[in-house]
């Protein structure tokens, strides 16, 4: 696997507070969601890895070069899309991203160029005169967007690209992101904890939680094979039955609607065995189907939420 | 059928500056912001009426001998950025107060150092936005001035019997235009609100004369003079110019406190200036 980022042993302490705890994970090329709940370590992660913040313990290399000795040849190589609202006071959008590509190194004029460009790209094209100031929420995540792409980086670092976006912008946002990872050959990292952004743009994975790494992989691999998680609805003593399932060595989890997940490890049995179970439980079954896993169970797994 | 223009996304193919140059780029947008204003403008030609009351001094002085009294001495330069004292504290609040004050508000940090500079390209673009105006309004001015008298006499006999001036100005400037620029940068780090750090710096500056002027008033001495920041910059330009202190204070004394005025500000734009904010 060739890995565009890699944390060997990183610990970050703010305080008493231990952001990072001995994280060891590698992202390989192409586009790589960084899952986690909020708090979960992600963006300490990402801003340490552009040298914002120093880590106590622990070496981080990106694209083969080392964090700690080569920040400013890595930062000319990288775009970063920030979470929160950020931007050059005063100016207007096609200045604001074309003054980004000449601190980025790019001569005055092909960084108006670029700016030009990539605002088309992002679709700010008509809005390119306007002062950043006055834009709206959506329109200012994909300024972000274009002051990270201005200078043509070789890996992004999205922190958040969707936050506060209309379900349409979110969309094309997203298609965005999946465009560049996919059919541009950017490498991309995209820090979210919103799992359908990420199963839609990525391809690996990289779990959080609590400062920690609980799970990384290609996707689908985590996903493991179909068949083996069912979609379940019963009518009786729901928690009896999930003690029971439980006991089975069977796994559950909540989804939006009245219908729980059940994972059932390989040699538990197949949908019969849990006929079978609810059967002697004396509960109804009204629902049962083989359900795709998703990357909402690789990471309800990962982290131990029920 | 591919189309006959791809908008899309393009890769770069062109030319990159080695890492270093950054600060240059962020000096020249700064001026470019604050020369489009109008208002600065006016304040800059402004802050440039001494100098031209003073050309014609000389010019006076150079073509009528009966208005000897109005030549030039050594002390007529140093009168001159005295004078450029009201305009260096008018353009520092003006220009300086929001130089990182704003980008702090706008979350501009994290872009800037995203990219490949370094914190302190960074602050020395910023400073050399500050420097640049203020350079305008005290060096560039009393260097012209020294220039010009020599032109109006026709010949170097001032200059030669006053050489020192050209160190004088140069130094003397250059203190006014440092101590403005870090110590209002530095304020300007401290704040996300350009005019709550204009209202501090106008607050510090006159509030430690204000201090001096009641202390002097009680003992009748100008030892404390040190206590002003005005004061202390007057005492060590006068030795400067090799005229007389006009303070109690040891010159040596007012200049530790300029110096160390500059280190504290120093120290706290390297505490303040970062990609994140920490707070443990």
């Amino acid at each position: 696997m060739d890995a565009v980022v890699q944390l060997d042993d990183v610990t970050v302490i703010y305080g008493r507070n231990q952001a990072l705890k001995n994280v060891s994970a590698t992202f390989a090329k192409g586009a790589v969601g960084l899952l986690g709940p909020n708090g979960a370590g992600k963006s300490t992660m990402l801003k340490s890895l552009l040298g914002f913040v120093k880590p106590d313990r622990g070496r981080m290399t990106v694209l083969g070069l080392d964090v700690a000795q080569s920040p400013l040849e890595i930062r000319a190589r990288i775009g970063y899309m920030p979470e929160n609202d950020a931007h050059i006071p005063g100016m207007n959008a096609v200045s604001f991203v074309a003054y980004c590509g000449q601190l980025a190194g790019l001569p005055a004029v092909d960084a108006m160029q670029r700016a030009h460009e990539v605002l088309y790209y992002v679709g700010l094209g008509e809005a390119r005169y306007r002062n950043v100031d006055t834009y709206s929420t959506g329109m200012k995540q994909r300024i972000k967007l274009a002051q990270a792409l201005v200078h043509d980086p070789d890996l992004l670092f999205l922190d958040e690209p969707t936050n506060g976006m209309d379900p349409k912008g979110r969309d094309e946002m997203l298609d965005l992101v999946r465009d560049l990872g996919h059919n541009k050959g950017v490498s991309l990292i995209l820090s979210s904890h919103l799992l359908p952004d990420v199963e839609y743009t990525c391809d690996h994975v990289v779990v959080m939680d609590k400062g920690q790494v609980a799970t990384f992989g290609p996707i689908e691999e985590l996903k493991g094979p179909s068949g083996r998680v069912y979609e379940l609805r019963i009518k009786g003593d729901l928690r009896g039955f999930l003690d029971v399932l439980a006991k089975a060595g069977m796994d559950t989890h909540a989804t939006d609607e009245d219908v729980m997940r059940v994972f059932v490890p390989a040699g538990a049995g197949d949908h019969g065995a849990i006929f079978k179970l609810a059967a002697d439980f004396g509960v109804q079954v009204r629902h049962l189907r083989p359900s795709v896993p998703t990357l909402e169970d690789v990471f309800a797994k990962a982290i131990g939420e029920e | 059928m591919s189309p006959i223009h791809d908008q899309s996304y393009r890769h770069y193919g062109g030319g990159r500056a080695i890492p270093g140059r950054s600060w240059t780029v962020i000096a020249w947008a700064g001026i470019k912001t604050m020369i489009r204003k109008r208002a600065f403008l006016g304040l800059l030609i402004f802050g440039l009426a001494p100098f031209l009351v003073r050309a014609v001094q000389m010019w006076i002085s150079s073509n009528y001998p009966q208005a000897a009294i109005l030549n030039p001495t050594p002390e007529t330069f140093r009168q001159f950025l005295e004078q450029q004292d009201f305009f260096v504290f008018t353009i520092t609040v003006y220009v300086g107060a929001g130089l990182i004050a704003n980008d702090r508000r706008a979350n501009a940090l994290q872009i800037y150092l995203s990219k490949p500079l370094m914190r302190s390209e960074y602050i020395l673009g910023k400073l050399a936005v500050l420097f640049t105006f203020l350079a305008l309004v005290t060096f560039l001015p009393a260097m012209l001035l020294l220039a010009l008298k020599v032109l109006f006499d026709g010949n170097f006999t001032f200059l030669k019997s006053n050489l020192f001036l050209i160190p004088a100005i140069t130094v003397g400037s250059l203190l006014q235009v440092v101590l403005a620029s870090f110590t209002m940068l530095a304020l300007s780090s401290l704040s996300k609100s350009s005019r709550y750090v204009g209202i501090l710096y106008v607050g510090i500056t006159f509030f430690t004369t204000a201090i001096y002027g009641a202390l002097y008033a009680i003992t009748g001495s100008s030892r404390v003079s040190w206590i002003s920041i005005g004061a202390n910059l007057a005492q060590v330009v006068d030795v400067i110019f090799r005229l007389k202190p006009r303070y109690a204070t040891p010159w040596q004394v007012s200049l530790l406190v300029i110096v160390g005025l500059v280190v504290l500000s120093i120290s706290v734009l390297e505490r303040r200036v970062r990609g994140v904010e920490v707070v443990t």
